[in-house]
C-alpha cells in the first residue's frame, strides 16, 4: 500500500518525530517501498495459525512482591538533562 | 607474534602458566588500539579501567584460583551499559549517558576476571548491516583489496573490526537479525548468536526484545566456547532468561561428528547468488561429510518470508522500545523555542537525536502497530513467524542435528556503496541470518575461505534450541578442516 504525504505526516506525529514538510515526500516514498516489501506476506496462507508470542514456550517467573531496591534518587536523576529539587523538569504541561 | 594477536585459549594458558602478566597482555592491546584509530572501532577507550582490572586479574592468577576469562582483554559493544562509562548505542540521543549500573553480561565477564579495553562502534541502536548509521562515523574493515575502504558489516561492525585487526582478544556483540554473524563473516572471525534466552538481555540497550541476543565474537571456535560460557546463565532480572543448566561448551569440542545429520536447505540457494558463495557452501558440505556426518537435503518452505516478517516485527518492537528516548530522563534534549510545550520537546529531541535509519524504522513500526493496520501487518507477520519456527521444528524432529548455510550473500562491500540504494537493498544482507532470530535458534558464523579478490567468506551453522554445545562442535570441525588462518595485511 502506498503511503501518501498525509499518512507520512500522521505517522511522524504518532512517533513524536518532527519531520519538515519538505522532507515528507521522500519519507512517504521510502515508507511505501518498505511496506511494499512487506506485502509479500500476503502470499502466505496463515489460516488457523496463532500469532507467535514467545520464542520458547515458558511460563514467566514470579517473584515475591517485596521492595528490593530504592533510595537511589541521586542515581536516578544523574543523567537527566534537567533535574531540579529531586525531580525531572520538563516544559509546562498544563496551562 | 605480539600478545594482542593471541586467541583467548592461548592467552589463558600463558597467563595461568605465568608466561605473561594480564597487565602486559592488556598493554599490548592498548598499544594496538592507539595505532588502530583509522579503523574507528574503539569509540570510548578505557585504559585506566583496563589496567586496574588487569592488575586485579594478575593478583587472582597469582592465587591460582582464576577462571578461564581471567585477565583476557575484551572490547565491549557500545550497546552494553557499563557503569560510569559512556554507553550510547552509537546514537546522539544518548550522548553523554553514563549508566549508573552494569549490564548482566559485562558484570559476569568482569566477575570472571575479564578486562574491558573500551567501547566499540556499531550501527545506531544496532539498526544497520554496514556500521554506516553510527553517530561515531563508519567503522572500517581491516580487510582491504584496493583503494576502497570496506565495511566490517553491522551492526556489530566495531566488534568485528577490532577482533579481526587484533586490537583485542575478543569482543561482545549482539544479534537481532544477523548483527553478530554477518560482521563476523565479513571480517574472517567467528561469531555465535546463542539460543534466545541463553544470555541475559538486562542492561543491553533494547532494539527488538523478542529477537535480541548477545554473544561472543572471537578469533576461533574454541574462544567462542570459552567466552560464551562466561556470558550465559539465568538472570532473574531478565524474565525471558532461561533457568536451565549451562553445559561445558569447551569440553564439547570433541571433533567427532560421525553419524550426525547436517541439513542443507534448498531455499537458501537464492537466484543470483554469487558462484563463489555457492562453491564455498559446497566445500563446507564436503568437509562435514568427510568428517563422517550424513548430509541431507531439507526444505524450510517459509524462508522467503523471513525478511519481510522481520522488517515488520523488529521495527514494531523498536518503535515501542525507543519511545523511552524523550529527552526527560537521560541523553539529549533539544533546545526549545519560546512557547514550546512538552510535545515540541519530544518531537524536536527525537528528530535531532535519532539518525535517519532509526527514525525510518520507528515510523515503520509505528505504522504497522497503528489502528487499522495492526492485524494486516503485525499480526500477519507474527503468524508467518510461527510458520518459520515450525519449519525448523519439523526438520529437527525429522532427525536433522544442524543446518549448514552461507552466512552472507556476498563478501564485504565498500563503505558508501549502498548510500543511494533503496533501504530494502541493505536489508537483503540479513537474508540468511534473520530466520534464526525469528525462530530463536542458535547460529554461528565460521570463516571458511577467501573470495577471488581475497576477502573472507563465512558459512553459518544453525543448531537445535539450547544445543550450543553440539553446534560449537560442528563449527569446530568446519574450522579445523577449512584451516582459515589468513589475517588482514596491516595497512592502518
Amino acid at each position: 500500500m502506498a503511503i501518501d504525504i498525509d499518512t507520512a505526516r500522521k505517522v511522524a506525529k504518532l512517533a513524536r518525530i518532527r519531520v519538515e514538510e519538505a522532507d515528507l515526500p521522500k519519507l512517504a516514498g521510502q515508507l511505501s517501498g518498505i511496506l511494499g516489501f512487506m506485502e509479500e506476506l500476503n502470499e502466505v496462507d496463515v489460516t488457523g495459525v496463532e500469532p507467535m508470542t514467545s520464542v520458547t514456550p515458558m511460563r514467566l517467573k514470579r517473584r515475591a512482591d517485596v521492595v528490593t531496591d530504592g533510595n537511589i534518587q541521586a542515581q536516578v536523576l544523574k543523567n537527566a538533562p534537567d533535574a531540579r529539587e529531586g525531580f525531572f523538569a520538563v516544559p509546562k504541561v498544563v496551562e | 607474534m605480539s600478545a594482542n594477536s593471541w586467541t583467548i585459549a592461548a592467552a589463558r594458558d600463558a597467563l595461568q602458566k605465568g608466561e605473561i602478566s594480564a597487565v602486559d597482555l592488556t598493554m599490548s592491546c592498548l598499544t594496538a588500539i592507539d595505532a588502530g584509530d583509522t579503523l574507528n572501532a574503539f569509540v570510548h577507550k578505557t585504559p585506566e579501567i583496563a589496567l586496574e582490572q588487569a592488575r586485579a586479574a594478575d593478583a587472582r592468577l597469582a592465587s591460582g584460583e582464576a577462571p578461564a576469562m581471567c585477565g583476557i582483554p575484551l572490547g565491549i559493544k557500545d550497546l552494553f551499559c557499563t557503569k560510569g562509562v559512556p554507553s550510547q548505542a552509537a546514537s546522539n540521543i544518548l550522548k553523554g549517558f553514563k549508566p549508573e549500573y552494569e549490564s548482566t553480561v559485562t558484570a559476569k565477564l568482569f566477575e570472571a576476571g575479564a578486562v574491558m579495553l573500551g567501547k566499540l562502534n556499531m550501527d545506531e541502536f544496532a539498526m544497520g548491516s554496514s556500521n554506516e548509521t553510527s553517530a561515531y562515523g563508519n567503522a572500517v574493515n581491516p580487510w582491504k583489496v584496493d583503494d576502497r575502504k570496506l565495511t566490517p558489516g553491522g551492526s556489530s561492525g566495531g566488534s568485528a573490526a577490532a577482533v579481526a585487526a587484533d586490537l583485542c582478544l575478543a569482543a561482545t556483540g549482539t544479534d537481532t537479525g544477523g548483527s553478530i554473524r554477518q560482521p563476523a563473516a565479513f571480517t574472517g572471525i567467528v561469531g555465535i548468536k546463542p539460543t534466545y534466552g541463553r544470555v541475559s538481555r538486562w542492561g543491553i540497550v533494547a532494539f527488538a526484545s523478542s529477537l535480541d541476543q548477545a554473544g561472543p565474537m572471537t578469533k576461533s571456535v574454541r574462544d567462542a566456547a570459552i567466552m560464551l560460557q562466561a556470558m550465559c546463565g539465568h538472570d532473574p532480572k531478565d524474565s525471558t532468561s532461561a533457568d536451565i543448566p549451562v553445559p561445558d561448551f569447551e569440553a564439547a569440542l570433541t571433533g567427532d561428528i560421525r553419524g550426525r545429520v547436517i541439513g542443507i536447505p534448498k531455499e537458501y540457494r537464492m537466484d543470483g547468488m554469487p558462484e563463489e558463495i555457492e562453491a564455498l557452501w559446497a566445500k563446507g558440505i564436503e568437509m562435514l561429510r568427510d568428517a563422517g556426518a550424513e548430509v541431507r537435503d531439507i526444505s524450510l518452505p517459509h524462508t522467503k518470508y523471513a525478511l519481510p516478517a522481520y522488517y515488520v516485527i523488529a521495527p514494531a518492537e523498536a518503535s515501542s522500545n525507543l519511545a523511552r528516548y524523550d529527552g526527560v530522563r537521560y541523553g539529549h534534549r533539544a533546545k526549545l523555542a519560546q512557547g514550546d510545550g512538552i510535545t515540541e520537546m519530544y518531537e524536536k529531541t527525537r528528530a535531532e537525536g535519532f539518525g535517519v535509519e532509526v527514525q525510518r524504522r520507528i515510523m515503520v513500526g509505528t505504522y504497522v502497530l497503528s489502528a487499522g493496520f495492526y492485524d494486516a501487518y503485525y499480526n500477519r507477520a507474527r503468524k508467518v513467524r510461527a510458520l518459520i519456527k515450525r519449519d525448523f521444528e519439523t526438520v529437527f524432529a525429522g532427525g536433522v542435528d544442524a543446518i549448514l548455510t552461507p552466512a552472507t550473500p556476498s563478501a564485504a562491500f565498500g563503505l558508501g556503496e549502498m548510500a543511494d540504494a533503496d533501504p530494502v537493498q541493505m536489508y537483503l544482507n540479513d537474508v540468511f541470518t534473520v530466520t534464526v532470530n525469528l525462530a530463536g535458534l542458535p547460529g554461528i558464523a565460521v570463516p571458511v575461505g577467501l573470495d577471488a579478490q581475497g576477502l573472507p567468506l563465512g558459512l553459518q551453522l544453525i543448531g537445535r534450541p539450547w544445543d550450543e554445545a553440539e553446534l560449537l562442535n560442528y563449527a569446530h570441525v568446519l574450522e579445523s578442516r577449512a584451516g582459515f588462518v589468513v589475517k588482514p595485511a596491516k595497512w592502518w
